[in-house]
């Protein structure tokens, strides 16, 4: 087991460091950064789909409010970068204790609904909220600011800074996996009667792993902004939610590289194919019904299923 | 690629000749790129692939030449996404080096690559209706050739206070930007001139259903005007008379009230109504004739907001690019030869642009009328040369707040 763990984070490094010099271009570059954006936002995601069993529809929320406050900071309170982005991850993670207060009280598709509406309350917010959000208009951050003295405005340095955070999150999300907290976490999804019985409380273990989440969504908030440095409502948006959930189910929900292996297959669906194929909504929703119909746990179960080596073949 | 080649010759240090001869031969094989921004999924889609089916027609009628120069058209589908709109712009300028571009569609789809085209010098022929691109947000590199979103209203309102003799209206609109702003810049002319707004709805963008807007509205009026996008002209005009309203008070509009898009379908309904508009697919010059011919032949539409800007664009960049002798590679001279520069026949009339970008044109007052079983919008009155600011100085005028919702403030509501 740990042979394998380490051989992963060696790929994973490996795959990371060898992108800049793979890819073509700055163009290409930033496409990868796009897509290990949203491989963060996914990976937040999966923490509740994959670990807790809890499907949110809510998840731009956790995008596009630490988007939203970072922008605003900087731009209308002038606050430097390294205020701002404390601030915001703040922001995020609170919020997403407050909505996991009101969303824990159901399970399955009362979750799912609870969520969804707190997120389109949050995305008619900034939609209608003009005089702080700028309304359908947005708000632009003109240059990518320096963050601690240190110039990250080139492609190659931001992807730097977005592949890094990527790592510690795969880490941080790899060890909570094997903390006894992620037994328990993973115990409230199966048997949650059985944990309640043992003494464990269903409730706190959720809430943890849903605020654990936000901060994570959070932090890929700040990275968004700071990529496409713009923010409208549409990052809040239901078809961004919906977006981040089937990057989960399309790599495959709870692995550590199945959210990556679907953030990096949308947005290149979105931004690449979509260059040379018209109907690219439709290859998209074509991919998906494939992947679910062949391997309905998702791309990376589903491939390692198949290249692992077939147990008592004869029997 | 082409820059490298000329540049090595540079630095081989052969004869000033050779260059030109050289620079002549690889610019005339190779295309001029042009990026064109648009919008062919999702709910925008209907206005964006109009769009398209515009710039298409009018490279056709013109041997799919600009400035003698060939054109290679990258059309990019932009989902009407914000971000994806960001990662299509790079792509075009970055990756498939456009020359220029043109485009995108929405206003929010503009801001969101304003200051990436900005940092990178990349001359961009505007197209989306909002008062920021070419007024406190104006750019270098920017240019419309088509109308800031309150061009139209400011000489709808003077036709509606000087011709029609109307005093009391009412104001209906999209509760969102675009909405605001043709309607704020209807109420400060209307209001300066001695007129009274006495009532400002703004329904929801995606209204169901106008009942209870149309309900509301007062009897005692002499006009009403309409700063709807998309079809809600058509739905609230549908509405308009299933409530018994119509031919009692006169319905007037901006941009896209009545844009040739939904023009059929609203019917016999629409007869009577007048909107401003800088383009009416009934606009009597050969270069519009020729292009309306054309659009029914191929896509059997009239064109109207959406595909009469493409069109305008290539019109303006043609003559730029002809006055350049075809050469794009300085994007500053590029820009400033289109924004310096008069063009007579583009499908709209006459165009020049004013100090910040926007194009000072005809603002035609179009009725519609019905012909044959078929709507058009007849021009019934040109307002020539009208600027973005109308008849305020453009300083004093930048002063003020941006048009929104709460600007200019309606003083004389009755509720």
């Amino acid at each position: 087991m740990t042979l394998r763990g380490s051989r992963f984070w060696a790929l994973m490094s490996l795959f990371l460091i060898a992108l800049p010099f793979a890819l073509p271009s700055d163009y290409y570059l930033g496409i990868a950064t796009h897509a290990l954006v949203l491989a963060i936002l996914a990976l937040s995601l999966d923490i509740l789909i994959g670990q807790g069993g809890m499907t949110s529809l809510g998840h731009a929320v956790y995008l596009g409010l630490p988007a939203y406050a970072a922008a605003w900071t900087m731009q209308n309170a002038n606050w430097p970068p390294e205020l701002a982005i404390p601030f915001a991850i703040a922001m995020g993670t609170a919020v997403s204790a407050l909505f996991a207060v009101l969303s824990l009280r159901a399970r399955g598709l009362g979750f799912l609904m609870i969520t969804l509406a707190l997120g389109q309350v949050m995305w008619g917010a900034a939609y209608r909220w003009v005089g702080l959000t700028g309304g359908d208009n947005g708000i632009r951050i003109p240059v990518r600011p320096p963050v601690l003295g240190i110039d990250i405005s080139s492609v190659r340095s931001f992807y730097v800074v977005v592949a890094l955070a990527l790592m510690v999150a795969l880490v941080c999300i790899w060890h909570l996996e094997r903390s006894p907290f992620g037994a328990c976490l993973r115990g409230t999804k199966d048997q949650p009667k059985r944990m309640n019985m043992l003494g464990h409380d269903v409730w706190s273990i959720r809430f943890l792993a849903f605020v654990f989440a936000g901060f994570w969504g959070s932090i890929a908030g700040v990275l968004y902004v700071f990529d496409y440095l713009y923010v409208s409502p549409s990052s809040l948006s239901l078809p961004q939610s919906a977006e981040a959930l089937l990057m989960v189910v399309l790599g495959g929900a709870g692995t550590l590289t199945g959210p990556v292996v679907g953030a990096i297959i949308i947005t290149v669906i979105k931004t690449v194919v979509s260059s040379y194929v018209d109907r690219w909504y439709s290859l998209l929703g074509l991919t998906f019904i494939i992947v679910v119909s062949v391997m309905p746990r998702g791309l990376v179960p589903g491939l390692k299923a198949w290249f692992a080596p077939k147990e008592g073949g004869a029997r | 690629m082409f820059t490298l080649s000329r540049r090595d010759v540079f630095k081989t240090g052969i004869g000033v000749s050779a260059l030109a001869l050289t620079g002549r031969a690889v610019r005339a094989d190779e295309p001029l790129r042009i990026g064109f921004l648009t919008v062919k999924t999702g709910p925008l889609a209907a206005g964006g692939i109009q769009m398209e089916q515009g710039m298409l027609t009018w490279l056709k009628l013109n041997n799919n030449k600009i400035g003698g120069r060939t054109v290679e058209l990258m059309v990019a589908d932009t989902n009407g996404v914000p971000a994806t709109t960001r990662t299509k712009t790079a792509e075009l300028v970055e990756r498939q080096k456009a020359h220029l571009l043109i485009g995108p569609l929405a206003a929010f789809e503009a801001l969101a690559v304003a200051d990436y085209t900005e940092s990178h010098h990349m001359p961009t022929m505007g197209l989306a209706a909002f008062d920021e691109g070419t007024q406190k947000g104006a750019q270098k590199y920017f240019a419309r050739p088509t109308a800031s979103a309150g061009q139209a209203s400011h000489a709808m309102a003077a036709y509606c206070y000087s011709e029609l003799k109307m005093r009391r209206m009412a104001v209906i609109a999209d509760d969102f930007a675009y909405g605001h702003q043709q309607t704020s810049a209807f109420l400060r002319v209307f209001e300066d001139m001695g007129g009274k707004i006495v009532q400002k709805i703004l329904p929801p963008l995606n209204a169901p259903d106008y009942g209870t807007y149309i309900s509301q509205i007062k009897t005692d009026l002499d006009g009403i005007f309409m700063g709807f996008a998309g079809s809600n002209g058509f739905r609230f005009t549908k509405a308009f008379f299933e409530y018994g309203l119509g031919g009692k008070i006169p319905l007037t509009g901006g941009l896209t009230a009545m844009d040739e898009a939904i023009l059929q379908q609203t019917g016999e309904d629409a007869v009577g109504i007048m909107t401003a508009n800088y383009y009416s697919a009934a606009y009597d010059n050969a270069a519009n004739k020729a292009f309306v011919a054309q659009m029914n032949k191929d896509y059997k539409a009239d064109p109207g907001y959406y595909a009469s800007g493409p069109a305008i664009c290539g019109a303006v960049l043609d003559a730029a690019i002809t006055k350049l002798g075809g050469k794009v590679d300085d994007p500053d001279l590029l820009i400033n030869t289109i924004r310096s520069n008069v063009v007579e026949n583009t499908i709209r009339g006459p165009v020049k642009f004013d100090a910040y970008g926007q194009a000072i044109g005809n603002i035609y007052i179009r009725k519609v009328e019905r012909k044959a079983g078929h709507n058009v919008n007849t021009v019934i009155k040109t307002y020539e040369n009208v600027s973005q600011f109308w008849t305020y100085d453009p300083v004093e005028f930048m002063k003020n707040p941006t048009y929104s919702r709460d600007w200019p403030v309606a003083k004389n509501l009755e509720n």
